[in-house]
């Protein structure tokens, strides 16, 4: 009766313990997967900035304006166009 | 001894006082640590834990060809608790110059809402003046993250894209159509904070956020640069009030460009009338005029009582429905079916709408799309006019045979057009992208479709929309010069300029609705402004998407090689 009321004493000093240890953990993973989330929303934030960065560099206006200003490129004239057959 | 007896009693009554203490500790203890521990122990969370929530992101809307239309970036909002910012009032001129307020300001922000827990200082501020502001360090003043639209092709898919309000939730256009599937929920977590409003640790995850999904639209962002370049630039050479263009994938109906003037910028939005932001290709219908004579022959190739060579006495050039007389620009004599497409006879598509049964007509328009609301996800889109056949008089059957007494916008009319493109079938229209190619309906019959395409060619060979041709392309359209409706009649002045095309016409690859309203400089005929826009939309358009041109041997010199061309696949 005795050992047995002591084991279960231990038992739950033991279930205490282990609770305080779990609880830990889980904080301790919590943290980092509070973390890991913040460097992945850096990564999405900086994909999207770049796709903007992309988009305005490619901005049909601008590829336009460089390519007829810079390049001195024009758009040929229909005659001047041979079609390939093959 | 008497001394003794007395010493115990005082002991005794000593002794007695601290046990009674001691029990009303134990008691006390007792009453604290079990009976009122719940009580007791939320309030001291209540004082540090504190449970925030987790922003999720908004989905991205892409065209085509996954290029972003409209995105969203972190952007951070200054809040504070007003008690705490009241009792700081010596540290205000600091905040108040970066904020770029007036102390007197921040007076008047947190005079009134002395008992709330939460008001915003100023929202969307760039991150650099966010960590100034907090270096200040200032009670009771915090960051919130937020996020904030941006939309890279601005006014260019402005109509389309639409845009969300401050709060992140769609306003206009397609972000809000799709609010709800481009919007996430945002996810819970129990944080411990200090008394700056800091977060100091992250206790637990309560719900995680589900972010919002993406949408990728139909829309080409290559094309709809280049047809609200063309369309800005006539509605300016012009003097015009407005217009639209509207350009669809033939083979799928997927829209490839909408574009409307006027147009706003998304990005900045201040000072704008609500008037910017209609986006006229579905929330405007007007009267179609001659691009609705294709769909009378339509009816009358279907009714089997007319073949294109059909003979037609259209003399002398207008003929009287009781009171109402029928026009046309000069007397075109005896004409045949494909004549009255090409010199747009507005007295031969009327002598042929007259032998047809009404309802007849009306069952082609609205299979058609016409007065129905074509659904392809714009808010606001509108159904036209198309009155019940049981409501025809001869008049109303003759002038909708060229298009008027109904109405369309021109994103319905693109979508008429698209039922000739494709042989006779109909696809639904879509604004969202899609590898699969839907079913087609059949309208007409294939042989009818093409032989209205071939009368739809010769009106750009040598009728009304020569201006409309294309270097290398074989093209199909109708142009259309509609008096605008004014009350009490038809104004004298004030015209639609329309053209409709299809291109190349063998092999029908897009379909083109270019809407002019109210040019008012000289020119104001459908072949002179609208029919050269969709020349220059089209040719670039086709280019753009490699369609091999159907013309060669006309317009462009060809050239016989052997199979292996180094560079060209």
């Amino acid at each position: 009766m005795r050992m047995t009321i002591m084991t279960l004493l231990l038992m739950v000093f033991v279930s205490a313990l282990l609770v305080v240890d779990s609880r830990h953990q889980s904080r301790k993973i919590f943290v980092e997967l509070q973390v890991l989330e913040k460097k992945r929303d850096a990564m999405h934030e900086e994909w999207g900035r770049l796709q903007l960065e992309q988009g305005t560099w490619a901005t049909p206006s601008r590829i336009e304006e460089m390519a007829s200003n810079k390049l001195e490129m024009i758009s040929p004239q229909a005659n001047t166009i041979k079609l390939v057959r093959y | 001894m008497g001394d003794v007896h007395t010493y115990r009693v005082r002991r005794w009554a000593v002794l007695t006082v601290f046990a009674v203490l001691a029990v009303v500790l134990i008691l006390r203890a007792y009453d604290l640590q079990l009976v009122d521990k719940e009580f007791l122990q939320d309030h001291g969370n209540a004082r540090f834990l504190r449970v925030v929530e987790v922003p999720a992101h908004r989905g991205v809307i892409m065209d085509r060809n996954h290029e972003p239309l409209a995105i969203s970036t972190p952007v951070s909002s200054v809040w504070a608790v007003p008690r705490k910012l009241n009792q700081a009032r010596h540290r205000w001129s600091a905040l108040a110059k970066l904020l770029e307020m007036k102390p007197a300001q921040i007076e008047k922000l947190v005079e009134h809402r002395l008992n709330r827990e939460f008001i915003y200082l100023r929202r969307h501020v760039e991150p650099g003046l966010a960590e100034k502001i907090m270096a200040l360090k200032i009670p009771g003043v915090a960051l919130e993250r937020e996020s904030r639209r941006y939309y890279p092709a601005a006014e260019v898919t402005s109509h389309v894209v639409g845009f969300t309000n401050v709060d992140d939730v769609g306003q206009e256009g397609l972000e809000l159509s799709f609010n709800d599937l481009l919007r996430g929920t945002p996810g819970a977590k129990r944080v411990i904070k200090d008394g700056y409003g800091r977060i100091v640790e992250n206790v637990e995850s309560i719900s995680a956020p589900n972010s919002g999904k993406d949408l990728v639209l139909s829309i080409d962002r290559r094309i709809q640069y280049l047809a609200y370049r063309e369309l800005k630039s006539a509605v300016q050479k012009h003097k015009a009030r407005g217009g639209s263009i509207v350009i669809l994938e033939a083979r799928t109906g997927e829209i490839l460009a909408m574009v409307n003037q006027p147009s706003y910028n998304p990005n900045n939005r201040s000072g704008l009338k609500s008037d910017f932001y209609r986006n006229r290709a579905v929330t405007d219908s007007f009267e179609p005029g001659s691009t609705m004579k294709p769909f009378t022959v339509a009816a009358g190739l279907e009714n089997g009582a007319y073949k294109p060579t059909t003979k037609i006495d259209t003399r002398p050039g207008y003929f009287k429905i009781g009171r109402h007389t029928v026009r046309d620009a000069r007397d075109y004599g005896l004409i045949d079916v494909a004549t009255v497409i090409r010199k747009s006879s507005n007295v031969g598509a009327s002598k042929i709408a007259l032998s047809l049964d009404p309802e007849e007509m009306w069952g082609l328009y609205r299979k058609l799309g016409f007065g129905q609301v074509p659904g392809a996800g714009f808010p606001g889109e509108v159904a036209g006019r198309l009155n019940d056949h049981r409501e025809w008089g001869e008049i109303e059957q003759a002038t909708m045979s060229f298009g008027y007494g109904l109405s369309t916008t021109s994103l319905q009319l693109a979508h008429a057009y698209q039922v000739l493109a494709t042989d006779g079938l109909q696809l639904p229209l879509r604004i969202q992208h899609s590898s699969e190619v839907p079913r087609g309906k059949r309208i007409i019959s294939a042989e009818h479709a093409r032989q209205i395409r071939s009368m739809l060619a010769s009106v750009v060979e040598e009728g009304t929309g020569k201006l409309a041709q294309t270097p290398g392309y074989s093209v199909a359209g109708k142009t259309g010069t509609v008096h605008k409706s004014a009350t009490g009649g038809y104004a004298e002045d004030r015209y639609l300029a329309l053209f409709a095309g299809i291109a190349p016409t063998t092999s029908p690859q897009l379909v083109v609705v270019v809407m002019i309203d109210e040019p008012s400089t000289d020119e104001y005929y459908g072949g002179q402004v609208a029919a050269p826009i969709f020349s220059r939309v089209m040719s670039d358009a086709l280019r753009l998407l490699n369609v091999l041109p159907d013309q060669a041997e006309q317009h462009l010199t060809a050239v016989q090689q052997s199979p292996t061309v180094p560079g060209v696949e």
